[in-house]
């Protein structure tokens, strides 16, 4: 049925031709959904491909920065500061020397590697196979859930260490067990001991849920908008592959217009990305 | 959705990258926009400076003129004034001076014309003393008739 699928060579159904899309250049066979022998080398290369895409561009505006009349690059980039600037003063109230310039990068980070799934589906996995004979790619990094959710336990680190910077290792737990149900009062009825004890436990537990729920949302919502765009691409791929005039038709018309909508899903999801992080780490310097 | 180690990766990668991005990109950048921001901030409150200068400029030079031309006005009076002044000097002059002519040709006149009388009057009396020598036919004592001759040339 699909003429272009790329590594089994032979006949291929449209649900095959998805699931071989879908497979990572793993180091090894996954059978359980949580194992850390493994890694994705696909993932792991086209990610650290933009991000040295992206450190270079940048770093070659940064050098060449002028006060003066400034390039197009280095407009371009102004700008892009000057709005992670903005958001970050308004979102973080505290020291913004790590946090912007991590905004800045993240944003340009995941854009780019979004933009990847703009890039025709077959055309890394024709290179990998037909090039470097790998069987398996995926060059879509925020696709995978290692990528995005790895990026928003970085950011759940810098939320710890920013909690504990600025309230004190003491002060941090104080508010893990006080908030957000706040703290009986202890007298000498053993009433007050038993009470707060209960509340110190629901506190705890709600700020535990909370924690993993932020991380859990920051990293899935990337993941899940990038994940069903792809398998959009997949399938209107999977049209064009029938190579009958509806379908090829069908791939031009549909494939234009999802690819332009991707456009905004693309920045838009790096934006919020961004933003999320600024919010998450803003909110570690907010005392409750 | 296998969650495997390139998790930890991603999120080690991650953390990196702001830290270069704090090191080495964001500096000079921000350095840049600020050092222009400022530059601009100085060149519109300079182009105000200039504006209110030239505004103060201006009004000077409309006093100036307005000065310049209350002057001038005033220098075209007087000097009016003056001219008529010298005008009515020169002619008061004029006429004192043809007056004080006048006078002095009339006192020569004058004077001219009494000493032609007195010539007039000897020789009238040279002429009568002559006449009366012809008609008496003999020579008058000028002395003894010195008188007469006088009374005579008198009444001439």
């Amino acid at each position: 049925m699909i003429p272009m699928s790329i590594a089994s060579g032979g006949e291929q159904t449209m649900g095959e031709y998805i699931a071989h899309h879908l497979k990572h250049l793993a180091s090894d066979k996954q059978t359980s959904l949580v194992d850390f022998s493994i890694v994705h080398w696909d993932t792991l290369f086209f990610s650290l491909a933009c991000a040295a895409l992206v450190l270079l561009v940048l770093r070659m505006a940064a050098s060449r920065a002028t006060a003066g009349v400034p390039g197009k690059l280095q407009c371009a980039v102004e700008m892009l500061i000057d709005m992670v600037n903005d958001q970050a003063r308004a979102l973080v109230k505290g020291d913004l020397g790590y946090i912007a310039p991590l905004a800045l990068t993240v944003f340009c980070w995941v854009a780019v590697m979004n933009a990847i799934d703009l890039l025709p589906v077959d055309w890394f996995p024709w290179i990998a196979h037909n090039v470097f004979g790998l069987d398996y790619l995926r060059p879509l990094p925020t696709a995978d859930l290692n990528a995005t959710l790895g990026m928003a336990v970085g950011v759940l680190l810098l939320v710890f260490w920013y909690s504990i910077k600025i309230k004190g290792f003491g002060g941090w737990i104080h508010e893990l067990l006080c908030a957000p149900f706040g703290m009986v009062t202890i007298s000498g009825n053993p009433g007050t001991w038993i009470g707060a004890v209960l509340l110190a436990i629901a506190n705890f537990g709600m700020n535990i849920v909370e924690y993993i729920s932020k991380t859990l949302s920051h990293g899935m919502r990337l993941y899940g908008n990038m994940y069903a765009g792809e398998l959009i691409f997949f399938l209107i791929a999977g049209l064009g592959g029938s190579m009958t005039v509806l379908g090829v038709l069908g791939h031009i018309i549909t494939g234009s217009v999802w690819a332009i909508f991707h456009i905004l899903i693309v920045l838009l999801q790096a934006f919020i990305f961004m933003m999320l992080t600024l919010v998450y780490i803003g909110q570690a310097h907010d005392h409750h | 959705m296998n969650l495997n180690a390139t998790l930890i990766v991603q999120s080690i990668v991650f953390l990196i990258l702001g830290w270069v991005t704090m090191k080495f990109i964001w500096p000079p950048l921000i350095q840049a926009i600020e050092e222009r921001q400022k530059k601009i901030a100085d060149g519109i409150a300079a182009a105000d400076r200039a504006k209110k200068e030239l505004a103060e400029a201006d009004s000077r030079v409309a006093d100036e003129i307005k000065k310049a031309r209350v002057e001038a006005s005033s220098i075209t009076e007087r000097a009016q004034k003056q001219y008529n002044e010298i005008l009515d000097k020169a002619k008061g002059d004029a006429s004192t001076e043809a007056a004080k002519i006048k006078a002095a040709a009339e006192a020569e006149i004058a004077n001219l014309s009494f000493k032609a009388r007195e010539i007039l009057r000897q020789q009238v009396a040279g002429l009568a003393v002559a006449g009366a020598e012809k008609i008496l036919q003999r020579e008058i004592d000028a002395n003894r008739h010195r008188d007469l001759l006088e009374a005579l040339a008198k009444e001439i």
